[in-house]
């Protein structure tokens, strides 16, 4: 059986911050990391792998990216994908959401088309949308189940646990299919140092639009449907009264009597 | 690809400063701008070029194909309560803010009503601001199904070539919207925070963009529907009018059981996780600065004494000190509560994004330069442990003297 899991490389968006003067992003000390989710998706593969050892499952890992994104898929071999893809291309510069998930659907049909499950993160970290996977599975034409916080095989079917706005879906459907992540029980692992020797012996290989056939037109800026027209840095909301909280007691009553001045407890 | 006019440019490094990417240098030998790998070709440079050397190569539009699509749509998710079916709150505020994009573009507002005995919700979206409702019925589509609701409402919008489709981004909206941008391989911004008509009757979808620590406003230029989704208590609910009424097309749906692909083997509705910050009056939120995960004891203490609602930012939710379902902040929940009052939490844009749009705020921070006291309308400088404790004694002294 043969797992894709999707991946991203994101900054480590906790670091990242604006320069207030001049609204740019500081970059100095801003490390790249794995997104989060997408190491949920990858301890879900590890576990369906280690329960199911009859199914010889074979996990490969796909991200688009520049070249450094290669750190990120090595990361996955840590973790245990067998092997690793980047598409890395000039031409994917300025994709969008549908430009993206074209140039996955083409990397995937070109380098695993006999897929039974693609493994994803529900969303990245940095742009937060959740929108890749979902369009990707359509263009592959495969059912997609969201939110999954569990995953078990049974037969030819694959059943997930979803995660709803009041509790919990118990969703199936016939595989291949496309399943994005949420937490759950799985988790952020560290690895090894065997991990880490191990994956450095795994294949991780650099494709371009060109080892794919992808066209130029159907990827990249011209491709997108959606373009930035500007960026800015988010509004700030001022006039505010800060006080001095080192007289706890003080304090405490100076709340007090804002929040009953503006009747949030009850007089 | 963003072309640089080497002949134009006069080497001033204004774009080297303002890229956000690291994207273009000028290079020493030249005097010259280069691009660089990293470009996102986000138009920063090109709008700050003093010398207009700098430009993106886009595709032209066909204005005639374009104006062939009129009219705002939204999707109308509905949710069950008790065993009814109840429209969802934020389907009310998207009519407040579609009002607004039609009457800008002098056209009507639709919502397209998938699901099975629906038609009692019609008049509610009338009263709310829609002049039209695609009521979409049929058997199969009781219960949500990706396969079953992506059909039938892109087959509405194909035959029905509306400019703008909204979505709600609550969970099963966010599985919708792209799987129908997909089908229909158009341009899809998620979370909008903002939307608006631009001179060219273009939709401009604002959002937080590249980590949240930035705002982008984007544009679907050559296709149509432009397509948004928006959270939950982004946008206000407009009042009712129950004198208004609208045009009621009944849809036929053909839909068969093979085309839904999924199976709901089980239902579970859990107590815990139906805490609804998002419906809550007064949140009471913590984060990193609590500590431990015993000290949310803290927490839930001035919770009760204000009648408030807990809450937590991203890291809590990481640690596993409190359920996903209560998180505030870009990856979690949008809340727009009448008080807002933020424990421990330094106020990164993530976690501003998900509750600025809250009436008032209380912050309460060790580190007088958290980025929350920005946004606070009253804030402490000082320890939640020394001060809650003094808080909750005064509320319960005073409640005291009033039952007196």
């Amino acid at each position: 059986m043969k797992i894709v899991i999707l991946v991203k490389q994101v900054p480590e968006a906790d670091k990242v911050a604006v320069d207030p003067e001049t609204g740019t992003l500081i970059r100095e000390g801003v490390a790249s990391i794995l997104n989060p989710y997408c190491e949920y998706a990858l301890d879900q593969a590890a576990k369906l792998k280690k329960d199911n050892p009859e199914l010889k499952i074979e996990v490969t890992a796909i991200s688009m990216g520049p070249p450094q994104a290669k750190i990120a898929l090595l990361r996955c071999l840590e973790l245990g994908a067998d092997k690793a893809y980047l598409l890395s291309d000039r031409k994917f510069a300025g994709s969008d959401v549908w430009a993206t998930s074209t140039a996955i659907k083409e990397g995937i049909v070109g380098l695993e088309p006999n897929f039974d499950l693609i493994l994803a993160g529900k969303q990245a970290i940095d742009g937060d949308t959740a929108q890749v996977p979902a369009e990707t599975a359509e263009q592959l034409g495969v059912p997609q189940i969201t939110y999954g916080v569990d995953v078990a095989i049974n037969d030819k079917r694959v059943e997930v646990k979803r995660e709803t706005e009041t509790g919990y879906q118990i969703i199936s459907t016939k595989m291949p299919a496309l399943v994005t992540m949420s937490k759950g029980s799985n988790i952020r692992r560290v690895p090894s140092m065997q991990d880490v020797l191990e994956a450095r012996k795994r294949p991780l290989k650099v494709v371009s639009a060109d080892d794919l056939n992808i066209e130029e037109s159907k990827v990249g800026l011209s491709a997108s449907p959606t373009q930035v027209d500007k960026i800015f840095a988010p509004p700030s909301k001022s006039g505010g009264q800060i006080i001095d909280g080192s007289d706890p007691k003080a304090a405490a009553r100076k709340l007090f009597d804002y929040l009953r001045e503006n009747k949030f407890l009850r007089a | 690809m963003l072309n640089v006019d080497i002949e134009t440019c006069i080497g001033c490094k204004i774009c080297e400063r303002v890229c956000p990417f690291a994207a273009i240098i000028v290079e020493p030998e030249t005097k010259k701008a280069k691009v660089l790998e990293g470009c996102t070709l986000c138009g920063t440079c090109v709008g700050a070029c003093p010398v207009n050397a700098l430009s993106i190569e886009r595709k032209a539009v066909s204005e005639e194909e374009i104006a062939l699509y009129k009219n705002v749509f939204i999707w109308g998710e509905w949710e069950k309560k008790e065993d009814k079916k109840v429209i969802k709150n934020v389907v009310l505020e998207l009519l407040g803010k579609g009002k607004d994009l039609a009457e800008k573009l002098g056209e009507t507002l639709a919502v397209v009503l998938p699901g099975n005995d629906v038609g009692h919700l019609v008049p509610e979206l009338f009263h709310h601001g829609a002049d039209k409702v695609y009521l979409c019925e049929h058997e199969l589509l009781e219960d949500y199904s990706t396969d079953g609701y992506t059909s039938v409402i892109a087959s509405v919008i194909a035959s029905e070539k509306p400019s703008i489709v909204l979505y709600g981004a609550t969970p099963n909206g966010r599985d919708l919207a792209p799987r129908i941008a997909g089908r229909l391989a158009l341009g899809l911004t998620a979370d909008c925070t903002g939307l608006d008509i631009n001179e060219s009757r273009q939709l401009v979808q604002t959002r937080p963009a590249f980590g949240g620590n930035i705002m982008a406003s984007i544009l679907s230029p050559y296709t149509r529907p432009q397509m948004s989704s928006v959270r939950p208590n982004v946008f206000p609910k407009p009042e009712a009018d129950v004198s208004k009424t609208g045009v009621l097309e009944e849809v036929e749906v053909i839909l068969k059981q093979v085309s839904i692909r999924t199976k709901i083997i089980e239902e579970i509705v859990s107590h815990e996780e139906s805490i609804n910050i998002e419906e809550a009056n007064i949140l009471v939120s913590a984060g990193r600065g609590v500590g431990s995960k015993d000290n949310l004891e803290y927490i839930e203490e001035l919770a009760e004494a204000v009648n408030g609602t807990v809450s937590g930012s991203r890291p809590l939710v990481d640690l596993g000190w409190l359920p996903h379902p209560q998180q505030v902040g870009q990856s979690g929940k949008t809340v727009a509560p009448t008080l807002y009052i933020a424990l421990g939490i330094s106020g990164a844009v993530q976690h501003l994004v998900g509750m600025t749009s809250s009436d008032t705020i209380v912050a309460i921070n060790k580190d007088k330069e958290a980025p929350i006291f920005e946004v606070a309308d009253f804030g402490i400088v000082g320890d939640i442990f020394e001060i809650i404790p003094e808080f909750v004694k005064i509320v319960k002294e005073e409640q005291a003297k009033e039952i007196n």
